[in-house]
């Protein structure tokens, strides 16, 4: 039996200890703001915090999460009213919206270490995130706005 | 438990509606009177209490409701199409409900394909709104006794400015309900220049619930008592079932089962299930996991020989000889035979694979006889369609829901995976979800065409072409034996440049793998080859590129295909080379082309390049360091004549410059030994941010004009005008597709 916290809620798993933390997101908790798009740790939407660290949870076993607490794109911000997600309103970013979750957890990462992040710290943080619809200058647009502090709409 | 709204199929039973009829409920039922099922809650037009279109419906509470029949990939297609209906209406957009459409033919074409949507639905959406707000106009009148000529609809209400009455379509349903139903000759619209919802740069309607994790996509439906399916399928394609040991792969915890599909009936794939063995399972990974364990013995069939290697020679060798002409102008033989000076080259693009971000799934229930399916496709009638005749049932007991699509690029066209999950269905009497894994996308999608092509031109004392030969090969798309003609001659025999002696040619060849459409189709390879080579020519009279590609469109004219070079008729979209001269300016002014000096590692490209009717010129500015390219900047002139939604246009140019600058420099699908060789984005690779264009600046000109399409039509410049940079920049020409071994 591994315990475990899922957006501040307690859970308990006993399946399979093997099972990537992404599966039991999607098909166990129904948290499917967390997305599937390679499975190997090559594209990012399935982007979680791990006690405030950015992690695939593609990669990430049952087994390794005992007393750790999951934060996914549901629980990022309880009114949705994160300055990253502010700004990806007022900057448009998203086109099909499949890989912004990742995108998002992993720039809130960023923004944690690097409140003021460079060109540079933003391509080296987010070049593990694929987009498909090409919404990256959007992407590194947004990050800034949400850097500066000046991202207005809720 | 996560349940998918779409528009029910209860009042679809009380009367079938032709596509764009209008209808007029003569029910009024108060609100509460519409009974909701599980996975229908919302309100929804056919159960309104007034529909006067299949598109719209109202509530006595001032709600409007607005149907989307079209797919939300990522284009804002779902809040487009609504704004225009919103605005003809009169409507408070902040009262309007977007409901997303089942596949049914009386919405006409719901293939979100072609570049199509806004191209082919802006006029039945303003004939739809236009005809409700005439109605609320005649009811609000004659409640009034005044005029309606001196009634407005506004806001969501109806004003008469005189006497300052006003009543909100709310008030009017009943009323407005029982009015005639105006001749769709009579209506009167609205003039573009008093548009206050299209124009607006307005959020999408998924855009909160995507940015909180709420938005359903296909990979995140569920519905009750739904079990898991991961399919293994035969590597190559054709080949068929010897035998399969499943007995570990059924020890694996969470597996419930296994079952065969059948393989699809040759030779025409078409959108029919692959065929294969599915573990069932209680969740994705226990199905993934027990996939692994399966083992398949296969009888690989004809294609197990395919070598992408060997093909290219085959389809090179082909474009070596002459081919079936599809245009011919004037004469070419004759102007090469006079011709003092002559220029040849050969070009090469090879399979490409779409790799949306979500791979395909599907979720099917087959009861009773019948299939319901929640699934991300772009082309909800093809599912009915293709479900019904796998499964021998009627089309119209196939309900097919549409979710949100985690992009599109035409792989969800093709609905097999639904086909797949109906099949399962049926076999194990329960829902069943398929989930198709990133290697399962790579390894069986309906791949973009390799084509080589061959060009060669006559040039005059200045340079400039006077006979131009073309020649293009590459393997029919869906089935077979298909003759390439319509959308695979895009980009060939549109050719705008102003030549007297002009013929394309197509040669022959059979796919060896599933063969689809992908963004822009057979733009993608003919605009590479075409805007090569003319930029080509340009180097070799050694003229400036934009004035020797204005010299080469000549005086400003009407070019007609008669339907050719694309889907549409002729007579609305016919080729204008007035609107390519503008772009090509325009782009030549925003990038500062004039003061732009190439060389050193450094160099800029341009390309214009008409396709889905709309005309796009972009300037791609690289750096080439060490065998690295970079593209810090592209600028992009856009006329797609006119444009609901500003914004979203912008992002399909700047998403398409990502998508363009991807394929060229890294796209490359191969197969050897008939299988498919890459499996993820390890080895199939896709432009990430560091690589992609730092910036994209697009500019819209020309809204004047009959809306055309913007999904496609900025990827097919990016691949040629990064390839004549890298030339400004080092003096290399690229001929061949993907860029990247060719630079270090
Ligand atoms: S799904 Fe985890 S990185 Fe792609
Ligand atoms: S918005 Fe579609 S993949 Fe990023």
């Amino acid at each position: 039996m591994i315990q475990l916290k899922i957006n501040g809620t307690s859970r308990q798993f006993d399946g399979d200890p093997d099972m990537p933390l992404l599966w039991y997101l999607r098909d166990v908790v129904d948290l499917t703001g967390t997305k599937y798009g390679c499975g190997i740790a090559q594209c990012g939407a399935c982007t979680v915090h791990v006690d405030g660290k950015a992690l695939r949870s593609c990669q990430t076993s049952m087994k390794t999460l005992a007393g750790k607490s999951v934060t996914t794109i549901e629980g990022l911000a309880p009114k949705a009213d994160h300055p990253l997600q502010k700004a990806w309103r007022e900057t448009n970013v998203l086109q099909c919206g499949y890989c912004q979750a990742g995108q998002i957890m992993q720039a809130a990462a960023l923004l944690k270490d690097k409140p003021h992040p460079t060109d540079k710290d933003i391509d080296n943080a987010m070049s593990g995130n694929i987009c498909r619809c090409g919404t990256y200058q959007r992407i590194r647009a947004a990050i800034k706005l949400a850097a500066s502090g000046k991202a207005a709409k809720a | 438990m996560i349940t998918v709204k779409n528009v029910s199929r209860r009042g679809f039973l009380e009367g079938m509606f032709s596509a764009g009829a209008f209808v007029l409920a003569t029910r009024y039922l108060p609100e509460d009177a519409q009974a909701a099922t599980p996975l229908d809650t919302a309100e929804t037009v056919d159960s309104s209490a007034w529909h006067p279109s299949v598109y719209l419906g109202f509530e006595p509470n001032g709600s409007v409701i607005i149907v989307a029949h079209r797919s939300e990939m990522g284009t804002g297609i779902r809040t487009a199409l609504p704004m225009v209906v919103a605005e003809e209406l009169g409507a408070d957009w902040s009262k309007v409900k977007i409901q997303q459409a089942i596949g049914y033919k009386k919405y006409g074409d719901q293939n979100t394909d072609g570049s199509n949507s806004i191209r082919s639905f802006y006029q039945p959406m303003r004939v739809a709104g236009a005809t409700a707000r005439t109605m609320l106009i005649n009811a609000a009148a004659s409640k009034w006794s005044v005029p309606a000529s001196e009634c407005q609809a506004k806001d969501g209400q109806i004003v008469h400015a005189a006497s300052g009455k006003k009543a909100g379509f709310g008030e009017l349903v009943a009323l407005a309900s029982s009015q005639p139903v105006p001749a769709p000759a009579d209506l009167k619209f609205k003039a573009p220049a008093d548009y206050t919802i299209v124009g607006k740069n307005i959020a999408v309607t998924d855009q909160d619930d995507i940015l909180k994790g709420k938005g359903t996509f296909g990979q995140d439906a569920k519905v009750p008592g739904m079990v898991y399916a991961s399919i293994e399928r035969c590597p190559v394609l054709g080949g068929t079932l010897k035998s399969v040991d499943d007995s570990e792969a059924k020890s694996v915890k969470g597996v419930i089962g296994t079952e065969k599909i059948a393989a699809f009936k040759p030779p025409a794939y078409m959108f029919q299930a692959l065929g294969g063995v599915a573990v069932i399972a209680d969740n994705t990974w226990a199905a993934m996991q027990g996939r692994k364990k399966l083992k398949v013995d296969w009888d690989l069939g004809a294609h197990a020989s395919y070598d992408t290697t060997a093909y290219k020679k085959e389809l090179q060798n082909t474009v070596r000889q002459p081919g079936t002409p599809e245009r011919n102008v004037g004469d070419v033989d004759k102007a090469f035979a006079g011709a003092t000076k002559t220029h040849e080259a050969e070009y090469w693009v090879p399979h490409l694979a779409h790799a949306p971000m979500e791979p395909p799934a599907a979720v099917a229930e087959f009861k009773d006889g019948k299939v319901t399916a929640w699934t991300s496709t772009q082309n909800p009638q093809a599912v009915q369609q293709a479900v019904s005749a796998a499964l021998g049932i009627k089309q119209e007991d196939v309900v097919c829901n549409v979710t949100l699509l985690g992009g599109g690029f035409g792989r969800k066209s093709k609905p097999d995976y639904v086909v797949e999950a109906a099949m399962l269905s049926k076999q194990v009497g329960k829902p069943v979800k398929v989930v198709w894994s990133r290697e399962d996308d790579v390894h069986f999608d309906y791949f973009h065409f390799p084509a080589a092509m061959y060009i060669k031109a006559a040039l005059d004392e200045k340079g400039k072409p006077t006979a131009w030969l073309g020649r293009s090969c590459y393997p029919p798309m869906l089935q077979p034996g298909l003759r390439n003609g319509g959308l695979g001659s895009m980009g060939w025999v549109d050719v705008p440049f102003d030549i007297p002696n002009f013929r394309a040619e197509n040669g022959k060849a059979e796919g060896h793998v599933r063969i689809g459409w992908l963004r822009s189709v057979a733009n993608i390879p003919h605009a590479f080859a075409v805007h090569s080579f003319i930029d080509e020519l340009a180097a070799m009279a050694n003229e400036d590129r934009v004035q020797y590609l204005l010299g080469a469109l000549g005086q400003d004219r009407i070019i007609e295909l008669g339907g050719r070079g694309g889907r549409g008729g002729p007579s609305l979209y016919p080729l204008d080379t007035a609107r390519t001269r503008r772009v090509l300016e325009a782009v030549a002014e925003q990038s500062n082309w004039g003061k732009k000096k190439s060389g050193g590692g450094k160099g800029y490209g341009v390309a214009v390049h008409r396709s889905f009717f709309s005309y796009i010129a972009t300037v791609v500015e690289v750096e080439v360091d060490n065998g690295k390219l970079r593209i810090p900047r592209v600028d992009t002139v856009v006329d797609a004549g006119l444009v609901v939604h500003p914004d979203r246009v912008k992002a399909q140019f700047e998403g398409a410059a990502v998508f363009g600058a991807g394929l060229a420099m890294s796209g490359e699908i191969t197969a050897a030994n008939g299988r498919i060789v890459q499996s993820n984005f390890n080895n199939y690779t896709v432009a990430r941010m560091d690589e992609a264009p730092m910036e994209t600046h697009v500019s819209i000109i020309g809204t004047d004009k009959p809306p055309a399409g913007v999904g496609e039509p900025g990827v097919p410049p990016m691949a040629p005008a990064i390839c004549n940079a890298i030339f400004a920049a080092t003096g290399k020409r690229i001929r061949e597709l993907p860029i990247r071994k060719q630079l270090a």
